[in-house]
């Protein structure tokens, strides 16, 4: 008989009057044929599977994780609230145990939305995933959670924003940063110094087929997900690892999704990027919904594909092998790492820049860190936008120590005001948010 | 004068309708195991008086398929299913002779592996030799482009009486329903024919001459040519015809609630602005999955014969019926009992009602009104909360554009309407516990009759225009003609309208009762490749809505 062996709730958000602009890949079209897919497979009659209605995100839910400049209204639209108040419904369905595990089909995506946010970069201008993060803690208490990032692009959004916290792990899985946007996740990017290995990144050469995603997830991911021991697994869910991509150069398929999905058995997925909009996503969503339903995917395949033809060489083989034994390396030193970071209680100073290929803004920041072995380490940004405003951002922790948010305050209250237009303070264990 | 007759679960009610309203009304006794009798016999009973030639219009609705498919006597009919990438179609098997195949068309009905004219000729073989005399035929995705259905049946057709398409069933998208209700088509089709030719004959006979309408799940009646296509249209009309009985009540520009109280369920369903709430996609009953349209409507276990007990120490209601009300000789106490106690209802044996109630009352530790009261008020409260519950479902349906979410319709419903025998007690119960204007539906029992004397012929196209391959589909109508590149919304919409027009005429409406159009749902896409525009993609839905014809509806006040 068919039936979801999990419960699975599903928001289907395709946004059909939402598009960046009329012939960005971003647009009202992009998921049209997976709901027809979906809809002619009949998936929504499948006992188990329930269908959710989203909600509008608040600009509450987006000050627990980022800071938009110059506020939340000025840089989204509705189709970002109910893409990331898409996300909080299937979080509460989760944590409501209405359903075992859920996924959310909304756009536009979020997963290069950084902490500060002046705008859209990768097409991205809100992070959905953090968004619901910091909701799901808020709301639930939850402690340990779990990020695995399998859109082709590095997530770097997401790793900017949790960079910092030891209690959230960061995996993102893609296409080599010297060959694709937005250029970073590098192996030695490994999160900041009270969260080193926290964060990883893995880079994979072009070319790689289901073979090397599989392995990547057996050999690297699963182990990690086994020590780190999260509450809650998440799964930035990009498709644009397909073989008919026309952004990316990778030789994933429909099955090798739905494979990684049974494996990672994520508790809440949100679709990311994925652009081959005909060919690949009516496939890859049936299969990831139907993998995480635990229903039999086995007929889901693509028209067109042939395994030989997407065979991975070998030396590409090797070079994922090599990437992923430095990844576990890294990984199984990552406490003396943290030690070796940095004193308790001094700052240590970051410089960055960020370039927003959506908007066209170039960012410069830096940001000062206090060292702490108790919590990720309250931190203050100070960003530079051209074109744009100059911000501090202050942020302390959920899990702040006492110390920790004194420097918080400390960072807040004795910032010059006339150097900046704007001064933020994000405090998390009060779930407060000011501006002045 | 026009007639209606409605197959009801007890009684069948036949009413002639003139302009001053109803003329005449008959019951007579449903017999299950001869439907063709009682309808037989409530036509003979109504026009003993009236000379059939002024008789311009007479609507049936029956329970025929309902029956054959509660009690399972639907004939077994073959299915050749092609499904191409996807659930495996095995999960949707609906009996022995049921055959996936090899083919397949994508979502944008491209084919992407052909039809193997061998296997097919095979499996015709197979279900020849199984004595099978009627095929449904479904290829997934079939909507958008139907030529292996048709090359299968090309294939097929000489060997059996009758070959139904799964692309004729509906425009909507839905495999596994598409495969479900060619079936139920194909399955109740002799049952169907030859049930309604025997009534036209005999009609006949008689000198009933107008075409007969038959009621469909949505509301909206066919010709009795037209059903012979879609048969299994005509499930659940019953529940379709007292929500139209209730419609010349509701209140204009306004939501309303209509409840159906019957002896064992009562049936819920909403009207906006006069015109019924339908079904997104189609019938759904339990497990059962269709793309027949439908009202929406759904129904609970509790009516005035509805079973009481106590069981340990709380008060259940139904879902069971033991028989009739103790007052009216029934084994078990029933709401109606208790209303007969509280006095609002009046009875031969008041005193049987009293000893039903009393027992009731002993097990719950109050007095006999006491309980007859809470009896009357859990019945009203558990009807109300399931309502509610409805309505919730309904402003919490998905939608897929920013607009809609942010301005999507909100169901509101200001005034109730109550039907069934026991109507006029409850709608008094439920306006005082629940401050909501209710209405009892006068002449109740014959509401369902009036209703299908009255509905209107309702029907939909569906169209697909897709301007980089040039066409323009409505593969239900069998209707694609080639598009240039400039095709606009507008064009999309005239070809609709003239589409629509040609079903309703060829499904048997009035042209004076046309006019009630509405486009359910429009949709329009560029269609990008390499950042470069190739086109556009149009769809749009577009309904003759469910309503009552001109000329009877202000009589009835």
């Amino acid at each position: 008989m068919l039936k979801a062996i999990h419960k699975t709730g599903l928001v289907f958000f395709p946004a059909f009057d939402w598009a960046i602009d009329p012939t960005h890949p971003e647009r009202e079209e992009r998921l049209l044929y997976t709901q027809d897919q979906v809809t002619e497979e009949g998936v929504f009659d499948i006992p188990g599977i329930i269908e959710y209605k989203p909600v509008l995100a608040t600009a509450k839910d987006i000050q627990r994780a980022q800071f938009c400049v110059p506020d939340e209204a000025s840089i989204t639209t509705e189709s970002h609230l109910i893409s990331a108040g898409g996300a909080k419904v299937i979080a509460d369905a989760v944590m409501g145990k209405e359903v075992k595990n859920g996924f959310a089909l909304v756009r536009p995506p979020g997963h290069h939305s950084m902490r500060v946010s002046h705008g859209g970069r990768g097409f991205c201008h809100i992070n959905i995933e953090a968004i619901m993060v910091e909701y799901i803690r808020t709301r639930y208490g939850v402690k340990r959670i779990a990020i695995i990032d399998t859109d082709c692009h590095h997530g770097d959004g997401t790793d900017n924003i949790f960079w910092h916290d030891p209690d959230v792990l960061f995996i993102s899985m893609h296409q080599d940063g010297r060959t694709m946007f937005p250029g970073t996740g590098f192996p030695g990017e490994l999160g900041g110094p009270n969260a080193k290995g926290s964060n990883l990144n893995i880079p994979l050469p072009p070319g790689t087929s289901t073979e090397g995603y599989l392995y990547v997830i057996n050999n690297c991911v699963l182990p990690v997900l086994d020590e780190f021991k999260p509450d809650l697994v998440i799964n930035s869910a990009g498709q644009d690892n397909h073989y008919t991509d026309p952004l990316t150069n990778m030789n994933f398929c429909a099955q090798g999704y739905a494979q990684l999905t049974t494996l990672l058995k994520p508790d809440i997925a949100v679709l990311e990027g994925g652009y081959a909009i005909e060919g690949a996503l009516p496939y890859v969503n049936l299969g990831i919904i139907l993998a995480m339903a635990g229903v039999d995917y086995s007929g889901v395949v693509e028209p067109d594909y042939n395994p030989e033809k997407l065979k991975q060489s070998v030396s590409i083989t090797d070079k994922i092998k090599k990437t992923i034994d430095q990844i576990n390396s890294f990984w199984a030193q990552r406490h003396q790492l943290r030690e070796a970071a940095g004193t308790p209680g001094e700052l240590q100073v970051r410089h960055k820049e960020i370039y927003y290929d959506t908007d066209n803004i170039f960012e410069r920041q830096k940001e000062r860190v206090r060292i702490c072995a108790d919590c990720g380490g309250s931190f203050e940004i100070d960003s530079r936008a051209m074109p744009g405003l100059h911000i501090l951002g202050v942020h302390i922790p959920i899990n702040a120590c006492k110390n920790c948010i004194e420097k918080g305050y400390e960072f807040y209250e004795t910032a010059p005001g006339g150097k900046y237009d704007r001064i933020y303070l994000m405090d998390r264990p009060k779930d407060s948010y000011h501006v002045k | 004068m026009i007639i209606g007759l409605d197959v009801g679960g007890t009684h069948t009610y036949t009413v002639l309708l003139s302009n001053r309203g109803i003329e005449k009304s008959v019951k007579v006794t449903t017999d299950h195991a001869d439907l063709f009798n009682t309808v037989l016999s409530g036509f003979t009973q109504l026009l003993e008086s009236v000379d059939p030639s002024r008789i311009k219009r007479a609507v049936i609705s029956t329970t025929l398929t309902t029956n054959a498919i509660v009690q399972q006597t639907m004939e077994p009919v073959g299915m050749i299913v092609s499904a191409g990438p996807g659930l495996d179609p095995e999960f949707f098997r609906t009996g022995e002779q049921y055959y996936p195949v090899s083919g397949s068309i994508n979502h944008r009905g491209r084919e992407k592996a052909p039809v193997n004219e061998i296997q097919i000729k095979d499996i015709s073989q197979k279900l020849v030799a199984a004595g099978i005399e009627y095929v449904g035929v479904v290829s997934k995705f079939c909507v958008r482009n139907p030529s292996h259905e048709i090359l299968i049946k090309r294939i097929i057709h000489k060997y059996f009486k009758k070959v139904f398409l799964g692309h004729h069933v509906s425009g909507n998208l839905n495999f596994p329903r598409r495969i479900a209700t060619t079936h139920l088509n194909a399955a109740v089709f002799s049952l169907h024919k030859s049930f309604f030719e025997a009534v036209k004959k005999s009609l006949n006979e008689k000198g009933l001459t107008v075409p007969i309408q038959i009621l469909k799940a949505d509301g909206g009646t066919m010709s009795l040519e037209a059903s012979m296509h879609f048969p299994g249209q005509t499930v659940l009309s019953g529940p379709a015809a007292s929500i139209m009985g209730a419609i010349p009540y509701a209140p204009e520009g306004q939501d309303a609630i209509v409840l159906d109280i019957g002896g064992t369920t009562t049936d819920i369903a909403f009207l906006v602005d006069k015109a019924p709430l339908l079904e997104p996609v189609g019938i759904q009953r339990g497990r059962y999955r269709s793309l027949i349209r439908s009202l929406r409507t759904d129904s609970k276990g509790i009516g005035g014969d509805s079973a009481l007990r106590v069981i340990d120490g709380n008060l259940t209601i139904g879902p069971d019926r033991q028989g009739p009300a103790m007052a009216f000789g029934g084994p078990l106490p029933t709401p109606t009992d208790a209303m007969v106690v509280l006095g609002v209802m009046d009875s031969a044996n008041p005193e049987k009602s009293l000893a039903g109630i009393h027992t009731i009352a002993k097990g719950l530790g109050l007095s006999d009104e006491q309980a007859a009261e809470k009896v009357f008020k859990t019945c009203c409260t558990i009807i109300l909360k399931k309502t509610f519950e409805m309505i919730d479902q309904i402003n919490s349906q998905p939608v897929y554009t920013v607009h809609d979410f942010l301005e999507g319709y909100k169901l509101s419903p200001q005034k109730i309407l109550v039907l069934g025998g026991p109507a006029p007690y409850f709608a008094q119960k439920i306006e005082d516990l629940y401050q909501i204007d209710t209405f009892a539906v006068p002449n109740s029992a014959v509401a369902n009759a009036v209703g299908a004397a009255l509905a209107r012929t309702t029907c939909e196209v569906s169209l697909y225009a897709d301007t980089e391959q040039g066409i323009v589909t409505a593969h239900e109508e069998d209707f694609a003609e080639p598009i240039s590149k400039t095709f606009s919304e507008d064009d999309l919409m005239e070809t609709a309208y003239n589409l629509l027009k040609e079903k309703a005429i060829n499904s048997g409406a009035d042209p004076e009762n046309m006019d009630e159009v509405e486009v359910v749902e429009y949709q329009k896409f560029n269609i990008v490749r390499n950042f470069s525009p190739r086109g556009k993609i149009f769809r749009t839905k577009m309904q003759l809505k469910p309503g009552l014809i001109k000329g009877y509806e202000t009589l009835l006040h």
